[in-house]
C-alpha cells in the first residue's frame, strides 16, 4: 500500500500545483468519445470555502474555458486497446480544447470507466490514547484497516473513509476533537487493473501531459448526476457508457460501492450491425435516430431506410421496421440491466433506506430506457443529467458528459481520501527525529 | 493487415488527429514565454545581426561617425543657435573687464558648445562677484548677470587697502585711502571676521564720528578706536558699545578728548583710565609740586 500512497500523494501535489497555476484539464477517456474540458480556477484564496456550500452550490470557483469532444479510437471496454490510436484521439481532444481556451494545459485529471473495478469495504479500530481524537488518531485508525489481498496486478484507485464511529456513536463525519476511547472507521476501497491504469498513464504521458489525478468514471458520474439528497439518503448511479456501464452506490455523500459491467452502447450498436448486416457507422446512426426499447403498434408500420453503398441496389435499398430494430436492441439492453441488477444485489442495494436509481451516460438516451429499467432494477428510476457548471457549452451538458462534469467537481472538491491524511507516526521506525518532532508537536 | 475491401478514402482523410509535432507546436505557441520571445526576440535578434554585420566594416563605421558629426554640426551651427557677443549686466567697468577676462570665448560660438553652468561658476568665483547667472539671451548674446559685492569697509592689511563687504569677503583692492573716503577703515588681524561689530561702532560714534580715523582689531579680541591726533579709545572685548557710549558721555561733559590725552582705556569695566601726553603729565606733576611748595 505504501507505493500507492506515494504515487497518489505525488498526484495530489501536482494537482495542488495546477490549482495554483489556475488551469487544469479534465480528460474523460471513454469507449465512444474522448472529452476534454479545460478549467480555470479563480485562485487559491477563493478556493477554500469556509463552511457549508458557497454560491452556485460551490461551483462558482471554477469555470470551463475550453471543451472538446472527439470520437474515441483504440479504446475497448473503457480500457486502452490500441495505444497509438488512443494517444492520437487524446491529442485531438486536448488540442481542440486548448485552442478554445487559448491556454496551454500541462496537468490533466483523467477518469477511466473500465479496468474491472472492484469494491472492498474495510474497517479499522484503534484505542484513543489520551481521550481526544487527533489527526494522528485518524491516520492510525486508517492505517489499522485490514487491507484484503486484492491481487498483485491491481491498484488502489480510491480509498475513502466513509464513516467514523467513536465508542457507541456511529456515522460521525469528522471525529477530530471529540472525546472517546475507541475509534473505528469504515473505508471504501476501489481497486482496478494495474495494466489498464498503466496504459492510460502512458498514453497521457505520451501527449506531454502530467497526470494530476485519476478517478473511476462510475464514481465521478455519480457525483455529477446524483442530486444532494440522493447522495445523502442512498442512491445508485448507472452510467451507460459506450463500452462499459458503471455502477456506483452513494450513501451519506460517499461512494460505498463501485463496479462496472463490461457492456454498453457499443454492444447495442454491434448487435444492430450484425442483425441488419450494416457497417458500425450506419448502425450507430440508426440507433441514435430510431432506437428504442419499448415497441408499440405504431413501430411495426414505421419503416427505416437502412441505406448502404455496396453498389448492390437490392442490398442498399433494404428497409427495416422500427419494431425489428427494437427487437434487436431490447435484449442487449435487458442483458446490461440484468447484469447491473446482479451487481446491485451483490452490493446489498435493496437494504438501503432509499433505493433511487439514476440512469446517466450516453446510452441512457435510448427512448424508453427508464421504463425498462424500472421493470428490472426497481420502481424509483429517473434519467439523470449532469450538474450545470459554469461555462460549459450547451453541447456538453447532455448525460453523455456526466463523467466529464463529475471530474470537474472531483477536481474542485475532492473528497477525503486515505492518502490525504498523514502517515501515522508509529509507522516511521527509522525516522526517530521526525517522530520526536511529531511528539513535541502533539504534546505542546 | 491490409484490408481486402477498398476503404472509403474520405473517411481516412477526415482523421482530425494532429501529428505529434503539430500538437507540440501548438502547445508551444500557447506558452506565453515562448510567444513573447518569438514576437520580440526574433525581430530584435534580426536587427542586432544586421547592425552587427553592417558595422563590422571599419570604413562604414568611420563614414557613419563622420556623417553623424556632419549632421550634428549642421544643426548646431545654424545662425539661430550661434552666440555672437557677451553682455555683462550689473557690473562696473572694472568688474566687467574681469568677467570678460575669465570668460575667454571666441565668438561666434554655438550655444551647444557653451557650458553655462561652468561659466557661471567661473564668474561667481571672482572676488568681486556675490552671485552670477549666465544665459543665452535675446539677440544671440550671452548674458552674464552679475550681482557685485558691495564694499562696506576698507581693511588695511599688510601693505595694501582691501575692500570688504558686509560678509567680510574681499572684493577688491584700492591704491590709497583717498580713493574711497566714504568707507570706514579697519585694521588688524581678524578684523574682517567682525565687520558687523565694527560697522555698528562706526554708526554709534556720534559726535566723535568726524574725528574717527579707523578701528584697529587688537589681539583678534577687541577694538581700538583711533582718532586723529593719535588718540586711542581702547574698548573692552565685551560690551564695547556701552564703553563707547561712556566715552561719548565723558567727552560731551568734560571735552576729555580735546585735552592732551593719548588714550582712554576702558578695558577695565570699573574704572576708565586716561593716559595723558608726556608734556601734560610733566606739567601736571610740576603744578602739583608748586602747590605742595606753596603750602
Amino acid at each position: 500500500m505504501k507505493d500507492v500512497y506515494e504515487s497518489q500523494r505525488a498526484m495530489r501535489n501536482m494537482r495542488k500545483a495546477a490549482m495554483q497555476r489556475g488551469v487544469i484539464a479534465i480528460l474523460d477517456v471513454g469507449t465512444s468519445k474522448i472529452a476534454c474540458l479545460v478549467l480555470r480556477f479563480d485562485g487559491p484564496d477563493q478556493f477554500g470555502t469556509p463552511e457549508g456550500i458557497g454560491s452556485l452550490a460551490g461551483q462558482s470557483q471554477f469555470r470551463v474555458i475550453g471543451a472538446a469532444t472527439t470520437r474515441s479510437r483504440g479504446v475497448r471496454f473503457g480500457e486502452v486497446d490500441a495505444m497509438q490510436e488512443t494517444e492520437r484521439a487524446i491529442r485531438t481532444a486536448v488540442q481542440a480544447a486548448q485552442k478554445m481556451a487559448n491556454v496551454r494545459v500541462d496537468h490533466v485529471i483523467a477518469c477511466l470507466s473500465g479496468a474491472r473495478p472492484r469494491s472492498y469495504g474495510l474497517d479499522g479500530m484503534v484505542e484513543i490514547e489520551n481521550g481526544m481524537v487527533t489527526d494522528n488518531d485518524i491516520a492510525r485508525v486508517m492505517a489499522s484497516c485490514d487491507v484484503p489481498d486484492y491481487g498483485h496486478d491491481r491498484d488502489v484507485l480510491h480509498a475513502q473513509p466513509v464513516n467514523f464511529s467513536l465508542d457507541h456513536r456511529s456515522s460521525l463525519a469528522d471525529p477530530r476533537g471529540q472525546m472517546g476511547n475507541k475509534l473505528t472507521t469504515d473505508m471504501h476501497m476501489l481497486t482496478v487493473d494495474s495494466v489498464a491504469l498503466q496504459n492510460l498513464f502512458f498514453c497521457i504521458k505520451r501527449c506531454d501531459l502530467e497526470l494530476a489525478g485519476i478517478a473511476s468514471s462510475a464514481y465521478v458520474s455519480g457525483i455529477s448526476s446524483l442530486v444532494e439528497d440522493e447522495q445523502e439518503l442512498g442512491a445508485a448511479c448507472i452510467d451507460f457508457g459506450g463500452g462499459s456501464t458503471g455502477v456506483s452506490i452513494f450513501m451519506r455523500k460517499h461512494m460505498i460501492y463501485g463496479d462496472a459491467v463490461r457492456m454498453g452502447g457499443d454492444h447495442v450498436t454491434g448487435d444492430i450491425s450484425m442483425g441488419l448486416q450494416v457497417p458500425m457507422a450506419t448502425a450507430e446512426r440508426i440507433k441514435t435516430f430510431y432506437g428504442g426499447v419499448l415497441a408499440t403498434g405504431m413501430d411495426d408500420r414505421e419503416m427505416i431506410e437502412i441505406g448502404g453503398e455496396t453498389g448492390d441496389w437490392e442490398h442498399d435499398r433494404r428497409t427495416v421496421s422500427r419494431a425489428e430494430l427494437i427487437g434487436i436492441m431490447r435484449p442487449r439492453v435487458e442483458e446490461i440491466l440484468e447484469e447491473v441488477r446482479l451487481r446491485l444485489d451483490a452490493a446489498g442495494f435493496d437494504h438501503l433506506p432509499s433505493q433511487q436509481i439514476v440512469l446517466t451516460g450516453g446510452a441512457s438516451q435510448i427512448p424508453g430506457l427508464d421504463g425498462l429499467a424500472s421493470k428490472i432494477l426497481g420502481s424509483q428510476v429517473r434519467l439523470g443529467r449532469p450538474l450545470r457548471v459554469q461555462g460549459l457549452p450547451q453541447a456538453a451538458t447532455g448525460p453523455a458528459f456526466s463523467g466529464a462534469v463529475g471530474l470537474t467537481l472531483f477536481a474542485a472538491h475532492p473528497q477525503d481520501e486515505w492518502w490525504d491524511f498523514d502517515i501515522p507516526a508509529d509507522t516511521y521506525p527509522a525516522r526517530s527525529l521526525k517522530r520526536a518532532v511529531k511528539w513535541f508537536k502533539d504534546n505542546w | 493487415m491490409r484490408p481486402l475491401i477498398r476503404r472509403n478514402h474520405r473517411a481516412s482523410l477526415r482523421d482530425p488527429a494532429p501529428s505529434k509535432w503539430g500538437y507540440r507546436m501548438q502547445r508551444l505557441l500557447l506558452t506565453p514565454g515562448f510567444v513573447t520571445s518569438v514576437r520580440v526576440g526574433i525581430p530584435l535578434a534580426l536587427i542586432g545581426i544586421i547592425a552587427a554585420t553592417w558595422f563590422s566594416d571599419e570604413q562604414r563605421v568611420a563614414d557613419f561617425n563622420k556623417r553623424i558629426a556632419e549632421v550634428k554640426a549642421s544643426v548646431q551651427e545654424r545662425p539661430e543657435f550661434m552666440v555672437t557677443s557677451l553682455d555683462v549686466v550689473g557690473a562696473g567697468p572694472v568688474l566687467e573687464a574681469d568677467v570678460r577676462r575669465v570668460l575667454p570665448i571666441d565668438f561666434p560660438a554655438s550655444s551647444f558648445d557653451l557650458d553655462l553652468e561652468a561659466m557661471r561658476e567661473v564668474v561667481a568665483a571672482l572676488n568681486a562677484v556675490a552671485d552670477a547667472s549666465v544665459r543665452v539671451g535675446e539677440n544671440n548674446a550671452l548674458t552674464v548677470e552679475v550681482t557685485p559685492r558691495i564694499p562696506v569697509a576698507l581693511w588695511r592689511a599688510h601693505d595694501n587697502l582691501r575692500l570688504i563687504d558686509a560678509d567680510g569677503v574681499f572684493s577688491g583692492v584700492v591704491a590709497e585711502r583717498g580713493d574711497r573716503l566714504d568707507l570706514p577703515l579697519i585694521a588688524g588681524d581678524g578684523a574682517h571676521d567682525h565687520i558687523q561689530e565694527a560697522l555698528a561702532l562706526f554708526r554709534n560714534a556720534g559726535p566723535l564720528a568726524p574725528r574717527v580715523r579707523g578701528l584697529v582689531r587688537m589681539g583678534e579680541r577687541r577694538w581700538d578706536i583711533v582718532l586723529d591726533r593719535g588718540q586711542r579709545i581702547k574698548l573692552p572685548a565685551e560690551g564695547a558699545m556701552a564703553a563707547l557710549d561712556r566715552v561719548i558721555v565723558l567727552h560731551q561733559s568734560n571735552d576729555i578728548l580735546e585735552k592732551d590725552v593719548v588714550a582712554i582705556d576702558l578695558r577695565n569695566r570699573d574704572r576708565a583710565t586716561v593716559q595723558m601726553t608726556t608734556e601734560a603729565a610733566s606739567a601736571l606733576r610740576r603744578v602739583n609740586t608748586f602747590e605742595a611748595e606753596d603750602q
